[in-house]
């Protein structure tokens, strides 16, 4: 018996590589497609860092909002754009495809933000009401993820026909990835910048919003006192709709980011590995901090990528997990460390 | 401070439009691709790509002529006039979790069966008892005391993924219930002296020689990159290829991705490098399509082959065009005439993996309630010593469970 696990040790640890040369070829590809990639996360961590800042709770039906955005903007390519799915590429030529992109990309938004909503009015607000336990929210968020995941796999193929169901969307592919330019040798696609783009305007809106405006004042004011907020006039309720819906939309806009990276991904359990590494990355960040999440989107996509040349494919998601147990160790507060609710200087 | 905030909306929403519109200006300043020039603006039109049979092979890649004079295939109706009280027959595989569609293939072939059987039969009613394994080993061990523990139960068509037979084919060989598997294709399964074990179709040791000996001799590729998706299943497939092929499958591009994988830009990128003229994947259909995908994007214009996980209609669809010419091995038989016409009718789509082979293995236990072996020693009995033709093959055991007679069909997406 010991033998045998022994064995199978052994076999695993031959399937590890250390490929520094694989590396080192790809390393601007992999940085460029990490780009990528942590663009998508860092949205998705916006969510999980807001939540938790105003909340103290993580919401790990967040993931399932970021589906049902995938679904809504599948939804309206396919039922309201008149799209056909197929898994060949349109080519609509380029102002017609960002348009349609972007009316898709509200869509989607649209979709996950009232899920947030929702997801807040029916799962969190009664046990705000009752003051409930810490953990009684873990474990209601956790329990609201499956549930949505199977009402998406079971019942929404009852409620409109090809939707949902245990196998993947067929896809709508609507860009097809082409080279660009070149950056010192690697290829950047139309698809990735069209990614890092809205990402980073997205990203920009979003600080804007929290740091300058009167109801990002009172997401931090709530954030940091919920009590003397409420003092000073600040409605408590409205300040949580408002911190999940701006997740809410994030998520929507990265899940239409996410189908043009991966047309064939539209699937129930789509939105679960991403949620885990997105939380991962906003905890690396420094949870609660608006600017980590971001730089830990960013940073994870970018590491993942290279953990990928350097050990194996087959690591990705362990070498994701690994940098998060490390920076923990090193810096518990993560990254950028402070948190929404401290008064900035 | 709130003109402030306003003019530095506008700003970022004006970069944005700009960033936008530089990105869209040099998506059509590339070169045009002729193939999607050739598409017009008009609709795309659906692929029309289906997965052909092309014939069966054996274990050297050499066709096999089928014998034009085979009996007909036994019918689950039988002749209507059985008479029993009432059983079930269990059936085992993955019904939740992202294994879904495989498992629910089986029981749905399965209850085709039984139904037809039920229909014909109104003496004599089975009834077909599913038991989710979520695809998972651990969760089968914990099945398989509910299957031999129910009473009624007296046969099993399942379990259906190789890992969850090896986990659970010692319980039913110490309870003496006959467990048909329609997929599990692990060599090592047979040889672990059960005597309950029977494999409806021919094992990894059969299929990845045969498609790498077909690539090998009939189609005559010279450089191949075999990437497999480390699951038992998969990682087994690919290594018999590996093996076969010999110096064909080049070393440097032994690529083992994740199943569950989206993304395979880095296996992409290592590919390109090496320029091969084939590339296999073993060995499910949802990753298989998106690699192809991501290969044909980056400029790939070889083969691409695999074996049977990538059998399934659900491949064409995800993969599109890019599929076209796609050479895939399945031990399953092809689905066609009236029993897919019936699975169609019954279940809303087409039958998938597999389905075809539950229906085989399920007509073969009901024929053996219908004429008398109504306990579980004596269906055991009656399955050691059968002989008969199936919709999919000829059906007959050696003693340690496999089939006396190995038969790989060759198909082509076109």
């Amino acid at each position: 018996m010991i033998h045998q696990c022994l064995g199978d040790y052994a076999c695993l640890a031959g399937n590890i590589g250390f490929n520094v040369e694989n590396l080192r070829n790809g390393f601007w590809q992999l940085t460029i497609d990490g780009f990528a990639w942590g663009a998508i996360y860092a949205l998705v961590a916006v969510g999980y860092t807001l939540v938790f800042g105003v909340l103290r709770l993580i919401n790990f039906a967040h993931s399932e909002i970021f589906m049902l955005g995938m679904f809504g903007a599948y939804f309206c390519l396919d039922k309201i754009l008149g799209f056909a799915p197929s898994g060949n590429a349109y080519n609509k030529g380029v102002g017609l495809t960002v348009l349609y992109l972007g009316i898709a990309m509200l869509f989607a938004m649209g979709v996950s933000g009232l899920a947030a909503l929702g997801l807040e009015a029916v799962a969190y607000r009664p046990l705000r009401r009752r003051n409930s336990r810490p953990l009684t929210f873990l474990i209601t968020a956790i329990g609201m993820s499956f549930v949505i995941q199977e009402f998406v796999h079971f019942i929404l193929p009852r409620i409109i026909t090809g939707y949902g169901g245990s196998n993947a969307q067929q896809p709508i592919i609507l860009v097809r990835p082409r080279v660009q330019f070149h950056i010192f040798g690697a290829d950047v696609t139309n698809v990735t910048l069209v990614i890092v783009a809205s990402a980073v305007v997205l990203a920009a809106l979003t600080d804007i919003a929290i740091n300058r405006t009167k109801f990002g004042r009172g997401i931090r004011a709530v954030a940091q006192d919920p009590t003397t907020a409420t003092l000073m006039g600040v409605s408590r309720e409205r300040i949580i709709m408002t911190t999940f819906l701006i997740g809410g939309l994030l998520a929507g806009a990265a899940a239409l980011l996410f189908i043009l990276k991966v047309p064939q991904g539209i699937i129930y359990s789509g939105g679960f590995l991403l949620g885990i590494k997105a939380f991962s990355a906003a905890v690396l960040g420094g949870i609660g901090n608006l600017r980590g999440a971001l730089l830990g989107g960013l940073l994870l996509g970018v590491m993942e990528n290279y953990g990928q040349a350097l050990f194996g494919t087959q690591w990705r998601d362990v070498v994701a997990f690994v940098l998060l147990v490390l920076v923990l160790l090193i810096r518990p507060t993560g990254i950028l460390g402070e948190s929404l609710g401290k008064a900035r200087a | 401070m709130r003109s402030r905030t306003v003019r530095s909306a506008i700003a970022t929403s004006a970069a944005a439009l700009a960033v936008l519109g530089v990105a869209g200006c040099s998506k059509q300043s590339t070169s045009t691709d002729t193939a999607s020039s050739a598409t017009t603006s008009a609709q795309v039109a659906e692929t029309n790509l289906k997965i052909v049979p092309q014939m069966p092979v054996d274990q050297n890649g050499a066709e096999i002529t089928l014998a034009t004079d085979a009996a007909p295939p036994a019918n689950p109706a039988g002749d209507g006039t059985a008479t029993c009280a009432p059983l079930a027959i269990a059936m085992a595989g993955p019904l939740t979790g992202a294994d879904a569609p495989f498992g629910t293939n089986v029981k749905d072939g399965a209850q085709l069966a039984i139904d037809q059987h039920n229909a014909a039969n109104p003496g004599c009613q089975v009834e077909l008892k599913a038991f989710d394994t979520e695809g998972d080993a651990q969760k089968a061990t914990a099945i398989a005391p509910q299957i031999v523990g129910d009473a009624a139960i007296v046969g099993l068509v399942g379990p259906t993924w190789s890992g969850e037979t090896k986990a659970t084919g010692a319980v039913f060989d110490q309870a003496g219930l006959a467990a048909l598997t329609p997929w599990a294709t692990n060599v090592a399964l047979a040889d672990q002296g059960w005597k309950t074990f029977f494999r409806g179709l021919s094992n990894d040791g059969v299929q990845g020689p045969a498609l790498a000996n077909y690539l090998k001799n009939v189609v005559g590729v010279k450089k191949a990159c075999v990437v497999d998706d480390s699951t038992d299943a998969g990682l087994g497939q690919a290594n018999a290829v590996r093996d076969t092929l010999g110096p064909i499958a080049d070393s440097a591009c032994n690529i083992s991705v994740k199943k569950g994988d989206k993304d395979f830009s880095a296996a992409v990128t290592q590919i390109k490098g090496q320029s091969p003229d084939l590339v296999v994947y073993a060995s499910y259909y949802s990753e298989a399509a998106l690699l192809l995908q991501q290969l044909r994007d980056a400029g790939y214009t070889g083969t691409f082959s695999g074996p049977d996980g990538l059998n399934d209609p659900q491949f064409v669809k995800s993969a599109g065009q890019a599929a076209d010419g796609a050479i895939l091995s399945c031990p399953c038989g092809p689905a066609s005439g009236a029993f897919a016409d019936e699975y169609t009718k019954k279940f809303g789509q087409a039958p998938g993996t597999y389905s075809l082979e539950a229906y085989d293995l399920a007509t073969i236990l009901l024929k053996g309630i219908d004429s008398g072996a109504v306990t579980r020693e004596a269906l055991l009995d009656y399955v050691r010593n059968y002989s008969g033709q199936g919709v999919a093959r000829m059906y007959q055991w050696t003693p340690n469970g496999e089939l006396t007679s190995n038969m790989i069909w060759i198909y082509k997406v076109q």
